[in-house]
């Protein structure tokens, strides 16, 4: 995984609740056994579309989505966030995300920031207004910066450092494979087995 | 104090804990399907790691799979079924491949093995996992990631998520089912609502659920953003493992019937949230819009988007009108459907079928109707109950087990513009084709529904 400790960039403004997983990629690009060229099946249904914001070419190269409460509901595919990071993005900001989307982009290094909804809003705003602007996600500082607003995030300092580090989870899990044996000695011997 | 349900089977397998860092999670079964596992056994290759416990995993094909008999047509979907072949084999899983008698949606045959199994922790690459909790273990929806991390090392790292009770009090009135319970949950909550929380789902009218209408309430439990859900384990879960082919048996039966029943929440615990339901107060529930959350009883109205005081809740209304082509002020009663689905992990198993085929004993469907059975066994057993016969003689398709429609991956999907009555579990815009139209219903509104053309419930008829 790619190491995240601050990213400038441009934003796009996606103003619309409850971004399923479904619509962030449809399933029939579930199909490849692959990791990559998900790009392609990023926003699909809603990319045929000329008026979506990401046809907007003054957002090319946008590399923060901003997005509307409740982004990566839905099913637990992490296609959704490789289509993300494929495209480009590094960061999605919004008020509040599916659990298991969040879980999967820190797994991957695609940053999921949780702003207030009218911090969101007015960072939407001000990048309609200029979409040239450059934003800033300081994850060193846990800050989100633009046009002089400087606004705090939470996250907590295990998923921090991990993303700071760029560390593969199941390298730092194997540290403890002690542990897990030592665990499974004391397994409740009734609990069944697939064989 | 004392300690909640999810408390106790949390803290019975925690492997580690440290300052600062999230638990580290044993997890007892590990339920795998075609679609989210080839890039995580393509991972173990690349760092050479084996599978730490074969035997604590199982994979099964779903998701792709055509419901009618033959090959995969997509060469797509067949590759795909074809590399879950190839890596079950390398890596020593067990596989119930297509045309196999075990074979079926993955939340259907764990509990139908006698594998899900109270106070056990499960996962599987598939938001619905939150399913097996109706047996009062813990079991969440992973990422492709956290499935190479539990391939290799058998635990996950995770923080525990806060714990909220769903209260159910009184009754279900004759005619209501579990699934109008939960979409009416979902209705009250929202799709945020669960986030960040284990509920656990409580009262007489939870009790007095089957094991089935468990399953289906715990389904859906990740539609209103949580991750799992979970009902403490009593003697109707007892009767439904006891002689399953994994269910302990003989004495390791009685020891394992000594610890379930200690798996309930204190009387003295605390919940961080409650939220009350009055059961005798619900009627049968439709979907009008395009999240889980945007349901009403079928006696209503399409709702007026200026109707919602929130800004995103009226944008979302106002959206969802137009994708699924609704005016405001239309009885739900009225809306018409060219297409019926009965069966996902949701709603396909037998209980689901036979409460459908009730309906339709005798009588004709208006519309193209689809009954998937949600295993091989669900599909054995209901014909043997003779049901595919009730369904064909309605002028029903009676099709092999699979996801199906519920996603639409298989070639089983809605054309643009046209529209369900379904009993799976996402009306997402798109989800079972692209721009298809679903309104999620129980099976028995399904069914209803099939005869007449129209969102309709069986006691309309
Ligand atoms: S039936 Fe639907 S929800 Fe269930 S596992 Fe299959 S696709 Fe997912």
């Amino acid at each position: 995984m790619e190491a995240f400790t601050t990213h400038t960039g441009k934003a796009v403004p996606l103003r619309r609740s409850n971004v399923d997983t479904d619509q962030i990629i449809p399933a029939v690009w579930l199909k490849q056994v692959s990791r990559t060229g998900f790009e392609k099946g990023l926003f699909a249904a809603w990319r045929e579309d000329p008026a979506f914001v990401l046809n907007d070419p003054s957002y090319e190269g946008a590399s923060i989505l901003v997005s509307g409460p409740d982004f990566g509901t839905g099913s637990s595919r992490e296609h959704a966030v490789w289509a993300l990071q494929q495209y480009g993005f590094r960061v999605v900001i919004a008020a509040r995300f599916g659990d298991i989307f969040r879980n999967n982009s820190t797994k991957m290094g695609l940053l999921p920031v949780v702003l207030p909804a009218e911090k969101v809003e007015a960072l939407q705003a001000a990048v309609e207004a200029d979409p040239t602007l450059a934003v800033t996600v300081d994850l060193a500082e846990r800050q989100v910066r633009w046009a002089g607003e400087v606004v705090a995030f939470e996250i907590d300092d295990y998923t921090r450092w991990r993303l700071m580090e760029g560390l593969d989870d199941i390298g730092l899990t194997l540290r403890h494979a002690d542990e897990v044996t030592a665990y499974e000695n004391g397994r409740q011997p009734w609990l069944p087995t697939t064989v | 104090m004392g300690r909640t349900l999810a408390e106790k089977v949390w803290e019975q397998h925690v492997v580690r804990r440290a300052d600062g860092e999230p638990d580290l999670l044993y997890i007892d079964l590990h339920l795998i399907h075609e679609v989210t596992s080839p890039q995580a056994f393509d991972g173990l290759r690349l760092a050479g790691r084996p599978v730490r416990r074969p035997e604590l995993t199982i994979a099964t094909e779903d998701h792709n799979v055509p419901t009618v008999l033959g090959p995969i047509s997509d060469p797509v979907s067949k590759t795909q079924v074809e590399t879950l072949r190839k890596n079950a084999a390398e890596f020593g899983i067990r596989l119930h491949p297509m045309g196999d008698a075990g074979q079926g949606v993955v939340h259907i045959i764990g509990p139908q093995f006698g594998l899900t199994q109270p106070g056990m922790t499960i996962v599987c690459g598939d938001s619905h996992t939150s399913t097996h909790g109706a047996f009062g273990g813990i079991a969440f929806g992973i990422g492709t990631s956290e499935v190479e991390h539990v391939l290799a090392t058998q635990t996950l790292p995770a923080y525990r998520p806060k714990t909220m009770a769903i209260e159910v009090s009184g009754e279900l009135p004759p005619g209501v089912t579990a699934k109008d319970l939960i979409l009416a949950i979902i209705a009250k909550i929202g799709t945020g609502g669960g986030q960040g929380y284990i509920i656990e789902y409580r009262g007489e009218a939870v009790r007095k659920l089957s094991m089935e209408g468990r399953m289906t309430v715990c389904n859906m439990s990740i539609e209103a953003g949580a991750r799992a859900g979970m009902i403490a384990p009593d003697e109707t879960t007892f009767a439904y493992l006891k002689d399953r082919p994994h269910a302990p048996r003989g004495e390791a039966w009685d020891q394992a019937v000594a610890y379930w029943t200690s798996l309930r929440t204190d009387d003295d615990a605390v919940f961080d949230q409650v939220v009350e339901i009055d059961a005798t107060t619900l009627t049968p529930y439709v979907t009008w819009g395009t999240n889980p959350g945007q349901g009403l009883p079928l006696g209503e109205t399409v709702p007026a988007p200026e109707s919602f005081a929130d800004p995103v809740a009226r944008q979302s209304a106002e959206r969802a009108l137009e994708y699924m082509g609704l005016t405001a002020g239309t009885p739900l009663r009225e809306i018409e459907v060219d297409t019926v689905f009965v069966g996902s992990c949701t709603n396909g198993r037998l209980e689901d079928l036979r409460a459908a085929a009730e309906i339709l004993r005798g009588r004709q469907v208006k519309t193209r109707t689809l009954i998937v059975p949600g295993s091989m066994l669900v599909k054995l057993q209901a014909e043997q109950e003779g049901l595919d016969e009730v369904f064909k003689a309605a002028g029903a398709e009676w099709r092999e087990a699979g996801c199906s429609m519920c996603l639409g991956m298989n070639p089983d999907t809605l054309q643009p513009g046209e529209r369900s009555a379904s009993t799976s579990n996402r009306n997402f815009e798109g989800r079972q084709g692209k721009g298809g139209r679903t309104h999620l219903v129980s099976p028995q509104v399904a069914a209803a529904t099939a005869v007449t053309g129209r969102l309709t419930a069986p006691a309309d008829l």
